[in-house]
């Protein structure tokens, strides 16, 4: 079982000093935490993209790629990639272009976002999300699995004879996830794709969760990838931990009252309790996170949000620091004794999936393209090309 | 035929409260109505104050927590709804509206709805009219034409001759009765129930 952070990337004051990180010093941050789990020994770094402040990763690609050369085991993802608002074939390009800088070591997780003027901003109407979703991912699949494409949709200019380089890593696309919070049709998505579905279930009841986990499992097996209890789940989460219970609360309580989203809301007590926030001893959070499987099954990866609400980059490291050290270990050893032999343990590895591939008799040809009469021309310069791939209507 | 569920919804913030008096006055007389019928009738009455707290928290945070998340549900599921608040300021109680602002926009789609305000003098007496009518005419709520204002003066004796407060609940709850009885159980579609199939989410 995998266990990582997720960073929404939030500019939050800290309630206990008055000071605000500007972006740069944000980012820097996200970067220093990201490489200080990879070294403390995390399974997964996740970064949000966000185009509106208090956020600042809005170029997750540009991020993970840096951070693909400055660590060594972790797997970098995304949570979530905006599948409605970005063009489908820019994400093809930009994550197979990490997936080869990383040498396979990410993944990726499509969402829908939680900012309403995203979508007209780059030009898509809300009411359409999940038109979207299933449009521009069902080319985004084909991009990276057909060399060659035409294609013509509702939500996009048509396709001709495009081809999305690079080619992904040996032949085989990255693995993907799907989150969605409320959306029955997102989990019905990654079944029908075989997909991995992750539950950010930080603000929100483990009975909901499991509800939404649930109707994943059945629909996975329905379109024939598996046994349900063999489908690849995902949980979001958020805790924070002192050795003594009740430093953890003390020191967490401002925090929790002036955070974004739940702040001047819920008490901290009734949301550790309706939520899996959990803030405690490391004991606390074994107890807790140690138990969600017996609602959603055993499930392949737990992210945890560790650096938002303005707590600071030293407190943060300390968090990853108690997590790596006190909490994985245990957790990761308890979901491995109980773990039925034929549910895989994590989540397809990109060696996995080349195995896989090649087992079913795919093999990695790399199509070689036409000689370039393309440079030291300028694009006026090729109208006829242009001119043949113009769809006429 | 089963018992029809007749929900309740009382925004009153003082113990006791003229809202929930006209509430109950309004709830028995759609219970009589009913059961002139021959329908049997469960009322259930959800007092806002006591959610007053989870809703704010759920306008904050998104989700219910487990008392509201109840009463949204039995909301969903009632073959009839009487909702009832006071004028605060010359419009209906804020934490009214809130309660309505957190519910599902789909959870009273069809069902039939009686509205009752209490309010100080008749001079408010089209507030729900104005105020609350076109936010049940969002939900595609099935309102009764006739909503019940009660000033204060109501509660006196003879203070209108032709159309007393009684007469005009007694015609409330006939109009909601006689929907509630020529409808089908309320069955409203889980979460999980009408999902597309995949094949219909690509072909749509």
């Amino acid at each position: 079982m995998q266990f990582g952070i997720f960073s929404v990337g939030d500019v939050t004051t800290d309630p206990t000093t008055g000071r605000t990180p500007d972006d740069t010093e944000r980012v820097r941050n996200i970067l220093t935490i990201a490489e200080h789990a990879d070294a403390a020994g995390l399974d997964v770094f996740a970064t949000g993209e966000h185009h509106n402040p208090p956020f600042v990763p809005s170029s997750p690609t540009t991020m993970l790629g840096y951070l693909a050369g400055r660590t060594r085991h972790i797997t970098l993802s995304t949570a979530t990639t905006l599948i409605t608002t970005n063009d489908p074939v820019r994400l093809a390009e930009e994550y197979a272009m990490l997936q080869v800088i990383s040498d396979g070591r990410m993944d990726l997780m499509m969402g829908r976002g939680n900012t309403g003027p995203v979508y007209p901003w780059f030009g898509k109407d809300i009411r359409q999300g999940i038109a979207l979703a299933v449009e521009n991912y069902a080319l985004l699949r084909r991009l990276w699995t057909e060399d060659v494409v035409d294609w013509s949709g509702k939500f996009r200019t048509p396709l001709q004879g495009f081809t999305s380089t690079p080619r992904p890593l040996d032949g085989v696309p990255p693995f993907v996830w799907h989150g969605s919070i409320r959306s029955p049709e997102i989990a019905e998505q990654a079944a029908f794709y075989g997909d991995g579905f992750l539950h950010n279930a930080i603000f929100w009841p483990m009975e909901h969760t499991a509800a939404m986990v649930n109707f994943y499992r059945e629909r996975y097996e329905h379109h024939g990838h598996g046994r349900a209890d063999q489908a690849i789940v995902g949980l979001g989460g958020q805790v924070f931990m002192r050795p003594r219970s009740q430093d953890a609360w003390n020191e967490f309580l401002p925090y929790f009252n002036e955070a974004p989203v739940y702040g001047h809301g819920p008490s901290m007590e009734d949301f550790t309790r309706e939520t899996p926030l959990t803030v405690g001893s490391p004991q606390q959070v074994i107890d807790r996170y140690g138990a969600f499987w017996e609602q959603v099954g055993h499930y392949q990866r737990q992210l945890f949000l560790m650096d938002h609400a303005g707590l600071p980059l030293k407190t943060v490291l300390e968090q990853i620091d108690i997590l790596a050290t006190e909490v994985v270990p245990v957790l990761r050893r308890e979901a491995e004794l109980r773990r039925p032999a034929d549910v895989p343990a994590n989540p397809p590895t990109h060696a996995e999936m080349v195995a896989a591939a090649r087992a079913a008799g795919q093999v990695h040809e790399q199509a070689v393209a036409a000689a370039d009469h393309w440079t030291g021309r300028t694009a006026e310069d090729d109208v006829e090309a242009a001119d043949a791939v113009t769809a006429r209507g | 035929m089963s018992k029809a569920s007749i929900v309740v919804v009382s925004s009153g913030v003082s113990q006791p409260s003229s809202t929930r008096l006209l509430a109950d006055r309004l709830a028995q007389a759609v219970h009589d109505e009913l059961a002139a019928r021959g329908r049997q009738a469960d009322v259930r009455v959800v007092e806002v104050r006591e959610l007053a707290h989870e809703v704010v928290n759920m306008t904050l945070t998104g989700y219910a927590a487990a008392p509201l998340a109840e009463a949204q549900a039995a909301l969903a599921a009632a073959d009839g709804v009487i909702a009832v608040t006071p004028v605060f300021t010359a419009g209906a109680a804020g934490i009214f509206k809130a309660f309505l602002d957190v519910l599902d926009t789909t959870a009273l789609a069809g069902t039939p709805v009686l509205l009752g305000a209490t309010g100080g003098t008749s001079r408010h007496s089209l507030v729900l009219e104005y105020g609350v009518r076109p936010v049940f005419t969002y939900l595609h709520a099935d309102v009764v034409p006739t909503s019940v204002f009660a000033a204060t003066d109501d509660w006196a004796e003879d203070v209108d001759d032709v159309k007393s407060l009684p007469d005009r609940i007694r015609r409330a709850a006939t109009e909601l009765a006689d929907r509630i009885a020529a409808k089908a159980p309320t069955r409203r579609a889980g979460l999980f129930d009408d999902v597309p199939s995949f094949g219909e989410l690509l072909g749509g």
